[in-house]
């Protein structure tokens, strides 16, 4: 395909799984439908993955947490809010 | 005195009232908030408490129990005579809408309690629904919360076929409500702009902007501990209560706020681990089976820790107070959000 900005042919690469095509003249790129978001995915996944794992192996690891999480509390045992629950949370537990 | 039914509440403020029986005055964290309650019409408690008190005592000319109002807010107002709960839905509410969603109540006995009349009535223009008591969570002991109990009712209501007429569930609409309160209240707190900004990075639906991707999955649109009660008291299985918000939808909104205490850090893993499992054990359809849950949760989970941001910040201010170590950790969640894009389900879901 043409590039629309400066016209010269644009050639296909596949970064991480994904087809993207770039401009063998202004070295602009165009994404498809979808290719951004999953590059951005791509993106979110690195940087989740990018701490390194604790080393020491939990008998019960803890469940998935979102990326936006508690750096701790979703994570494992040693979440500040800790063990005895605070009663802020005690409320919020029984309000919509 | 706990109520058999919690009304919805918009007021960002009003905590659910938790009373336990013969504790009329109790210093649970329920009652730590100040809370602006706008009084109730005048004669409506009065007509209320004589309403539950004609279904409880029908017949009989002395009442042996006393009365007790369990709530009194804006939205709605729980009143109970013996094992009689009358509840006054919020002003406003739909009665074709109301009566849609009783009517599921009524066909889903060991799902949510069945109400004591199949139609709201009309009291000085206000539909009231009349309930049996149920006895709640204890609220002055949450380790006892029956996570199990909560996540094998959400699947067996998940997995019941929706009525075609059923409204939609109301999740996105209170989160939106809790939102509006926000900007309208306290739209100058620096908590408010990260909150603000989460929630414009939600998808429309989940903002309540457009219709919700799922119009056949039967939802209660506003799970937590105050919406579930044993009947017959004390000691009866664990029952749903609360139709107000219950229609068709998303089910993961019904997972999404257990899911967002524990992604804030503040439920324990063991209690979501708990909950997620007897949920999949029990054939909930919200989540696959297996593997991370989270490409399903992540936008309902996003959309409550919103909307539970939303109000503490808009309570803290009211109370002219700064935010609690708990409310901070739901705003920082909040903050957190704008730099992990959201997950997307349909290209994650197994």
């Amino acid at each position: 395909m043409q590039c629309p900005k400066c016209r010269a042919p644009m050639h296909t690469y596949n970064r991480n799984g994904v087809q993207i095509e770039q401009c063998s003249g202004c070295r602009g790129i165009f994404l498809d439908y979808g290719e951004l978001e999953s590059l951005t995915r791509l993106e979110a996944q690195w940087s989740q993955a990018a701490p390194p794992p604790p080393p020491a192996p939990q008998a019960y690891p803890a469940p998935p947490a979102p990326a936006w999480g508690a750096p701790h509390g979703g994570h494992g045992h040693h979440g500040h809010h800790g063990h005895h629950r605070h009663k802020s949370f005690g409320h919020m537990l029984f309000s919509s | 005195m706990p109520r058999a039914a919690d009304p919805p509440d918009p007021d960002a403020g009003a905590a659910p009232a938790h009373p336990k029986p013969r504790h009329p005055k109790p210093t649970h964290p329920l009652r730590a908030y100040p809370h602006p309650v706008t009084p109730a019409p005048d004669l409506l408690i009065p007509a209320l408490t004589a309403r539950a008190r004609a279904a409880a005592h029908a017949g009989s000319s002395s009442c042996p129990c006393g009365a007790a109002t369990l709530a009194d807010r804006p939205d709605g107002t729980v009143v109970r005579h013996g094992d009689t709960v009358a509840k006054a839905h919020p002003p406003g509410t739909d009665p074709t809408e109301l009566a849609r969603r009783l009517a599921v109540a009524s066909g889903l006995p060991g799902v949510l309690l069945s109400p004591l009349a199949p139609a709201p009535l009309d009291l000085r223009g206000r539909l009231v629904t009349l309930w049996p008591y149920g006895t709640p969570v204890d609220p002055d002991d949450p380790d006892a919360a029956p996570w199990e109990a909560a996540a094998t009712l959400l699947a067996r209501l998940h997995r019941t076929p929706a009525p075609e007429d059923l409204p939609p569930m109301r999740g996105p609409a209170k989160a939106a409500q809790a939102v509006a309160r926000l900007r309208a209240a306290a739209a100058a707190h620096p908590a408010a702009a990260p909150v603000l900004r989460a929630w414009n990075a939600l998808p429309a639906w989940a903002r309540a902007e457009t219709p919700l991707p799922d119009a056949t999955t039967l939802c209660h649109g506003d799970l937590h501990m105050g919406q579930l009660v044993r009947h017959p008291a004390p000691a009866g299985p664990w029952l749903l209560i609360d139709v107000d918000d219950l229609g068709v939808g998303v089910p993961a909104w019904d997972l999404a706020r257990p899911a967002a205490w524990y992604a804030c850090g503040l439920l324990p893993p063991d209690e979501w681990t708990r909950f997620l499992t007897a949920y999949r054990e029990a054939g909930g359809p919200a989540v696959p089976a297996d593997g991370d849950p989270w490409p399903a949760l992540d936008t309902p989970a996003r959309a409550l820790t919103v909307q539970t941001a939303a109000r503490a910040v808009a309570k803290a201010v009211a109370a002219g107070r700064p935010l609690d170590e708990v409310e901070q950790a739901v705003v920082d969640a909040c903050d957190r959000m704008a730099t992990v894009p959201p997950q997307l389900a349909q290209e994650h879901a197994k």
